[in-house]
């Protein structure tokens, strides 16, 4: 039935037959890295492709088809090329906090990669405090970008990088109180509850109006945190060279890019979790089949993954002041009502049970 | 009150920008607009004001239009164009008058800046479709335009 589950349980068993516990231990944590940095590697490498093929049908164009099956290695080929090239710097570079900056963008992803519910059970670090953790972790990542830019000797990666410092403490607000807007539902910040919960109908069914709100108002402030355009003020191609990895080159440039593109999946994982019911199936239609849940959780993923590439594609990019004024203006006073709203549905049950 | 209204043209206005550019995602397919060059080289046709290259167009009777009046080798800034000509007789008037024996062209010089065709009071020269035009060696580059035994078009010089 639970193949995959059954694997692990096997492994697991052996593992501890083998040696003495706490070896035994490590080494799971070990393979269970090893794991996640597979997922990783591999859902970097194909949002990558996704991002251009999705861009290339907005454009009217083709994209890249020639490398494999539809083009389907065209960015492991585009990695191997990165793993190849010198790694550059600047020559009065802060050397040290210049090769620590992307540990600090692609560790912060991996760790919030291990929170993410794939489907029952295929969870690294159910903790129980899980939507506080990811928030808290996914704000380490700009410490990466801050290092990077302030540490590149470069002024147009400090511009960035201030930029960034910025736009992603303006919107983590945002972010933190439409999770906590949904939180008022849950009333757990396990996600495992959180998605326990939704088996009475997706949290965004159970909470309608201000649920609609609050997921709107996530995606907005999700992809201004990834630094994605309409909000890409940090990379600003047409003001500031590539923003603050300007002077990255090679595979330290690549972990900054691939640590982009994870962030968007996680904005989107996270908006399936707490809005869309994770890997719950829509209606219980294949409630039986423990691992389609995985496939219902990647739809779902790539689905948000795909609107957001669509708000790429059409909206103009916002001026500096606009994005504040965006942020502080409007999503902050709507998003502090749209709690109270949330909280009086709540103590009146005026929410919708399946 | 306008801070409402804003939030509701805000979101209009985004939505309307979504669903056109969603169309265009959708129709992607029969709308493409990239050539995938080497693979379609039998069916691909260039556009009309495709500037390739300067031919001189003959009929069935290998005919052309050109009288080597010469304007187009003086409207070229860079000496691309280089007619050799004689007097000979012609033959509908029976007249002494001038013929051109080679319309050379070279191609490695040519801008593509197009004055010799504008100039040209016969429409004798015009633009080419074909844009494939790399050679082992330079001297293929230049051309002679007329074929060989063609003559002028009855009628041109009236």
């Amino acid at each position: 039935m639970n193949v995959v589950l059954s694997i692990t349980k096997n492994i697991h068993n052996w593992l501890y037959s083998m040696m003495p516990e706490w070896s035994a231990h490590l080494l799971e944590m070990i393979l269970i890295a090893i794991v996640y940095l597979g997922i990783f590697a591999i859902a970097g490498l194909f949002l990558v492709l996704m991002e251009r093929r999705v861009a290339a049908w907005f454009q009217l164009r083709i994209g890249p088809n020639r490398v494999g099956f539809q083009g389907l290695l065209q960015t492991i080929a585009d990695a191997l090329k990165l793993v190849s090239k010198e790694l550059t710097g600047t020559t009065r570079a802060d050397k040290f906090l210049y090769n620590l900056a992307p540990y600090f963008v692609i560790i912060s992803a991996l760790m919030a990669l291990g929170l993410i519910p794939f489907t029952k059970d295929f969870q690294a670090f159910d903790i129980n405090i899980g939507i506080f953790f990811l928030i808290a972790v996914s704000s380490v990542g700009v410490i990466g970008i801050l290092l990077g830019g302030w540490a590149s000797n470069n002024k147009y990666s400090l511009i960035g990088a201030m930029r960034s410092g910025v736009q992603t403490i303006s919107y983590e607000l945002s972010i933190g109180l439409s999770l906590l807007t949904m939180v008022l539902l849950t009333g757990s910040l396990q996600l495992s509850q959180i998605v326990e919960v939704q088996k009475e109908g997706w949290l965004i069914v159970q909470g309608h109006i201000p649920a609609v709100i609050a997921f709107m108002i996530y995606m907005i402030a999700g992809t201004a945190e990834t630094n994605r355009a309409p909000f890409d003020m940090v990379e600003a191609e047409s003001e500031l060279g590539a923003g603050f990895h300007t002077e990255y080159s090679g595979m330290k440039f690549a972990y900054f890019f691939l640590a982009e593109f994870i962030n968007m999946f996680l904005i989107a994982a996270i908006a399936t979790t707490v809005f869309f019911g994770a890997w719950l199936s829509p209606f219980g239609i294949t409630e039986s089949l423990p691992w389609m849940g995985l496939f219902w959780f990647l739809l779902k993923t790539f689905l948000l993954v795909f609107l957001m590439m669509w708000f790429r594609w059409t909206f103009p990019r916002l001026r500096i002041d606009q994005l504040l004024t965006l942020e502080w203006k409007y999503l902050l006073p709507i998003n502090l009502v749209n709690i109270v709203i949330m909280a009086l549905i709540v103590w009146q049950k005026l929410t919708i049970q399946i | 009150m306008s801070y409402f209204s804003n939030i509701y043209n805000g979101i209009k206005t985004l939505l309307t920008g979504m669903s056109v550019t969603g169309k265009y995602f959708l129709n992607s397919r029969k709308g493409v607009i990239t050539q995938q060059y080497p693979d379609n080289r039998a069916t691909l046709k260039m556009f009309d004001r495709f500037r390739g290259e300067v031919i001189m167009p003959h009929d069935e009777n290998n005919e052309h239009a050109c009288t080597g009046c010469q304007k187009c080798e003086i409207a070229c800034p860079n000496g691309t164009i280089e007619i050799i000509w004689d007097r000979g007789i012609d033959e509908y008037t029976g007249k002494k008058r001038k013929k051109i024996d080679k319309f050379v062209y070279h191609l490695s010089l040519c801008t593509m800046c197009g004055l010799c065709i504008d100039v040209c009071p016969t429409d004798a020269i015009e633009w080419g479709q074909n844009f494939e035009n790399s050679v082992y060696d330079r001297t293929a580059l230049t051309r002679v335009l007329n074929k060989p035994n063609s003559k002028l078009r009855a009628g041109i010089e009236d």
